[in-house]
């Protein structure tokens, strides 16, 4: 079997007193799409974050393509990675926000094209052409020209899809990407991301969308106070939950 | 109109007829207009008839030598000053929002020094320096020094200007950079990381051109007020505009035709900043609306040619950003 994209061994994190992550173990293998669910506070944003190393893991283990996240180890000693080696890392690791976090003082192509202009420093043209290809691929080729403020949040959400494509990463990261769409704009993003899905990409999504889970995801995991309580095929869970609290917040859900 | 009328205009075309009420008057406007239309005579009047204006004076010194090289030096003082005080703001906006407290702490240390005492006392002390410095050392701090120099030969009363005007506005602008940088969502910061982008890139790609949008109106304002407090060097006798103007009224007594001339040539130097700020705001303001802004140009047609119907409809705008 080959290594896990992501592997997590009692992850923890806390924010000043508040322990948020209390020893996160699970495995993403490649071209897995495992969806994350779970109530709000759960940790399941928290852990996402932990992954591209936008927050700081306090304890435990936590490597993606067998890499440690955020720091190096040589013998018994670790050491942490500089600015420059931490993004490096992040450059091959994509991730949606739920806010879209598009660069307002850019066009729909120049928020596509730019990280691949400038930080694998792809040539202009090349970088553009690529854009149009990414931009075209979620289905909004007539929208290269506009600013993030003259879409909607849906086409908004597709092009932060399309501008974690064009990095061409082994691992994308979804952060309830459609949470803050109105509800008719939700099927556009999620049928982009089932796309994905089908043609092999590994994704970790955080979701609140049951129908999509049960459709695209091959595994489920159920988080609740910072630890993993249930995982399993997503038939599985979500017709037979084992666990009383997995139980009930479905039963709420659904 | 009837309303017989209403339902058979109905009938005939499916559309209601459109409203014309009658408009509610405005006695209160009626009564500003009168009144600012005496005052503006009035002045209209002294300002032609009393001789003492001397507006031939005024022409006659307004493209003067003199003046015209006061002009110059003024303009440069202004450029020289607003270029150290934003550059030295910008270090010390980024040194205020460091994680070292030290580093933090000394830019506050400078900031709440140069705000806190009149730059008129600044500019004197700039030009006393050599007083205080007498030898200036460069070399290995308490350690042999490599280059001396008198400082009342280094420190000329031009040098002196420029230091004093500039590190102040250093101090204003770093609060300026600063409320912009902050004013960038986090978010923002968190899409570059997560693409890859380093911290330095983040700042110049990312976070700085959206922060332009808020630095920009502060910084024009700025350096037109620098414009302004470059007049106050004429206490430590740089021929700027204005000791240029003294410079003459104090041979011919024509203090207030000269005076006249120092304030045209300041409003004329003003009215030129405004436009080219009105036309930056224009280009950083990229992206944070749905629609182009207009250029100045279209604004002044806009305003003459539909005075009646001011509210000029732009489709999308105050929608949701679902649409």
């Amino acid at each position: 079997m080959s290594e896990p994209m992501v592997k997590a061994e009692g992850v923890h994190k806390s924010f000043g007193r508040l322990e948020v992550l209390k020893g996160i173990t699970l495995e993403v293998q490649p071209r897995e799409v495992m969806c994350v669910l779970g109530p709000s506070g759960s940790g399941k944003s928290t852990f996402l974050r932990c992954i591209n190393h936008l927050e700081k893991i306090d304890a435990g283990r936590l490597s993606v393509d067998g890499e440690l996240v955020g720091y190096r180890q040589s013998g018994d000693k670790i050491y942490e990675l500089r600015d420059s080696e931490v993004a490096r890392k992040r450059s091959e690791i994509g991730m949606v926000f739920q806010r879209f976090n598009l660069f307002p003082h850019m066009t729909a192509l120049e928020n596509v094209a730019m990280a691949p202009m400038r930080v694998k420093n792809i040539p202009k043209a090349e970088a553009l052409a690529r854009g149009r290809e990414q931009l075209e691929r979620v289905g909004l080729a007539d929208k290269i020209k506009s600013y993030p403020a003259q879409l909607s949040g849906g086409q908004q959400q597709r092009v932060a899809i399309a501008r974690a494509l064009a990095m061409e990463p082994k691992l994308i990261l979804f952060d309830e990407p459609t949470s803050a769409l109105d509800p008719e704009l939700v099927g556009e993003v999620l049928d982009a991301m089932r796309r994905l899905a089908e043609e092999g990409m590994t994704m970790l999504v955080v979701t609140h969308e049951i129908g999509f889970a049960r459709e695209v995801g091959d595994t489920v995991v159920f988080m609740d106070d910072g630890v993993v309580v249930e995982t399993g095929k997503p038939r599985e869970v979500f017709a037979n939950p084992r666990h009383e609290r997995t139980r009930s917040f479905l039963s709420k859900v659904l | 109109m009837s309303t017989s009328d209403t339902a058979d205009t109905l009938a005939a075309t499916g559309r209601p007829d459109e409203i014309k009420a009658v408009p509610v008057r405005h006695p209160g406007r009626w009564v500003a207009t009168a009144i600012i239309v005496v005052v503006l005579a009035a002045v209209g009047n002294s300002v032609a008839t009393n001789s003492r204006f001397e507006w031939g004076v005024v022409g006659h010194f307004f493209f003067s030598s003199r003046i015209l090289d006061g002009l110059v030096l003024t303009l440069e003082l202004t450029a020289v000053a607003m270029v150290i005080g934003i550059a030295f703001g910008a270090v010390l906006a980024v040194m205020r929002l460091s994680p070292n407290p030290l580093v933090s702490g000394s830019s506050w240390v400078y900031v709440w020094f140069f705000r806190g005492t009149p730059l008129l006392v600044q500019i004197l002390f700039w030009y006393a320096i050599a007083a205080l410095y007498p030898r200036v050392n460069l070399g290995i701090p308490f350690g042999p020094a490599f280059i001396h120099a008198n400082a009342n030969e280094l420190i000329t009363p031009v040098t002196a200007a420029i230091l004093a005007l500039g590190l102040n506005e250093a101090a204003y602008m770093a609060e300026i950079v600063r409320a912009g940088i902050l004013s960038v969502d986090e978010g923002q910061t968190e899409a570059a990381q997560a693409l890859g982008f380093t911290r330095l890139q983040t700042m110049r790609r990312i976070v700085l051109p959206q922060a332009m949008r808020v630095i920009l109106p502060p910084t024009g304002n700025e350096t037109i007020s620098m414009l302004k407090n470059t007049a106050l060097v004429s206490v430590i006798s740089v021929t700027e505009l204005l000791f240029a103007a003294q410079q003459i009224y104090d041979v011919n007594y024509k203090t207030i035709p000269l005076l006249l001339v120092a304030s045209i040539w300041y409003l004329i130097v003003t009215t030129v900043l405004s436009i080219g700020q009105y036309y930056l705001e224009r280009h950083y303001g990229r992206g944070s609306s749905r629609e182009q802004p207009l250029t100045l140009l279209q604004r002044v047609r806009g305003n003459l040619f539909s005075s009646r119907h001011a509210t000029v409809e732009v489709p999308g705008v105050g929608g949701s950003p679902n649409r």
